[in-house]
């Protein structure tokens, strides 16, 4: 099999479970909506938790991934690892947009404002920026094996800077809920939003997985065709 | 060992004999500094706002927009006629010319900052001389962070495109704490607050320092081509 094929092949894989993953999602909505009691306090805005949380998790696991594949890359220098570092990285930006928007929606019924400096959002709002910078920075470079490196070094600082602007933006304040899910006296929510909300985490990971798997064919055929481009030349 | 130093003060000298002779990166930098403290005092309602209350703010920003108007100049003067190749191509070790490098543009910046606080001072009217020593050492501290992952991202954007505009986008997701600890720091100075309420910053700032020197010592081998 040709690494065209290969390519070819990983991308048709990605897209059955990116459909097996959203078919999963149209469960978990109506899961939501029509099997899990309603939140006493907060009523349908809560609703959008079971989408919100799940959806941001995957998106600090999705950078995450990218930290540690950049750790892989300097070790193995191999151009596969750095195309999946920066599949995940996309997808994770792709999934941190829609935290983002889904946070306010959320925001404006129960805390009265669309968009607040609370600990948690500056965070995932600063780390958002700097994965959009990451892949920036992946544009300007042309020559794929530097790119590699420096997308890698970049990866890397990152990885540890992570924990300082948690620090940083915690030590200024925060306003968001206390854990519900996980906490030492266990999950304080009815079992019925436990199971939705855990039913969407594991829907939410096989949608990035999905993603990522697309992604990570498509820069394969891109590189493939890099290749080519520069071997007519 | 001895060696090792000897690369960092040759390099460190070099750099600041060619900083000395032109004085073009220095004075600009300067103007900037100038010119961001200007603005950022008229940058508020005045009836609402005392400049008092902006200061630290102001002080932080204006440091932050010079070290990288400074920074960029480190790489860009050795890409001319591929000087930094002719580095590479001695036996010297890759960390010292890094560490050359990062203290050159450490004595740059602070000498920025050093001018430039005076100024602040008139500018904000606002009294520092008791705590000046305190206020040197957050400078200092927040200067190393600054300098030390400034040094390592120039050093990478010289080889991209648009590299003058990648520097900011890269560099500042990296000062966000350094550069809340040193505001936050800066203001208790300024109200004469007691030192153990910047405690946990100070600490911030100095664990930052430490984990990002390192790491850029450590990287720099890697961003060098082949």
């Amino acid at each position: 099999m040709t690494p065209k094929d290969a390519a070819l092949r990983l991308a048709r894989r990605g897209q059955i479970v990116t459909i097996l993953a959203l078919v999963g999602l149209v469960g978990v909505y109506v899961r939501a909506i029509v099997y899990t009691p309603t939140e006493a306090s907060q009523g349908l805005a809560q609703k959008i938790f079971y989408i919100h949380a799940p959806v941001a998790i995957m998106a600090l696991g999705a950078f995450l991934v990218t930290g540690l594949l950049s750790l892989v890359y300097l070790w193995l220098k191999d151009l596969k690892i750095d195309r999946a570092a920066a599949s995940s990285a996309e997808v994770g930006v792709v999934f941190s947009v829609i935290m983002l928007t889904t946070g306010p929606i959320w925001g404006k019924p129960i805390w009265g404002t669309w968009w607040s400096w609370d600990a948690r959002l500056t965070f995932t709002l600063f780390l958002f920026l700097m994965f959009v910078s990451y892949l920036v920075m992946r544009g300007s470079v042309l020559d794929p094996e530097q790119r590699a490196r420096f997308s890698a070094v970049f990866g890397i600082l990152g990885l540890v800077l992570v924990p300082f602007i948690h620090l940083t933006v915690y030590m200024f304040r925060t306003l968001h809920p206390d854990p519900v899910v996980i906490k030492p006296s266990g999950p304080s929510m009815p079992a019925a939003m436990t199971q939705t909300f855990l039913l969407s985490i594991g829907v939410f990971v096989v949608l990035y997985v999905g993603y990522v798997m697309q992604r990570h064919a498509l820069a394969h055929l891109e590189a493939l065709h890099e290749e080519e481009a520069l071997g007519d030349s | 060992m001895a060696s090792f130093m000897r690369v960092v003060t040759a390099i460190v000298a070099k750099d600041l004999l060619v900083e000395w002779r032109t004085k073009t990166a220095i004075v600009a930098s300067l103007v900037f500094a100038i010119l961001v403290l200007a603005i950022l005092y008229f940058a508020r309602d005045p009836t609402e706002v005392s400049s008092f209350a902006v200061a630290p703010g102001a002080l932080w920003v204006t440091f932050t927009f010079a070290a990288m108007v400074g920074m960029n100049r480190a790489f860009f003067l050795e890409r001319e006629n591929r000087a930094l190749d002719g580095m590479l191509l001695t036996d010297i070790s890759r960390s010292a010319i890094f560490v050359g490098k990062m203290t050159a543009n450490l004595l740059f910046v602070f000498m920025v900052e050093l001018i430039t606080i005076p100024l602040f001072v008139l500018f904000f009217n606002v009294s520092v001389l008791a705590r000046l020593p305190a206020l040197l050492l957050v400078v200092a501290m927040a200067t190393l962070a600054f300098v030390a992952v400034g040094t390592l991202l120039s050093s990478m954007v010289v080889r991209t495109r648009f590299a003058e505009l990648m520097l900011p986008v890269l560099l500042l997701p990296f000062l966000i704490p350094p550069i809340v600890g040193a505001v936050q720091i800066t203001a208790r100075l300024l109200h004469d607050r007691p030192l153990t309420e910047m405690m946990g910053w100070l600490k911030l700032l100095g664990s930052f320092d430490i984990a990002f020197v390192t790491l850029a010592i450590l990287l720099y081998e890697v961003t060098l081509d082949e």
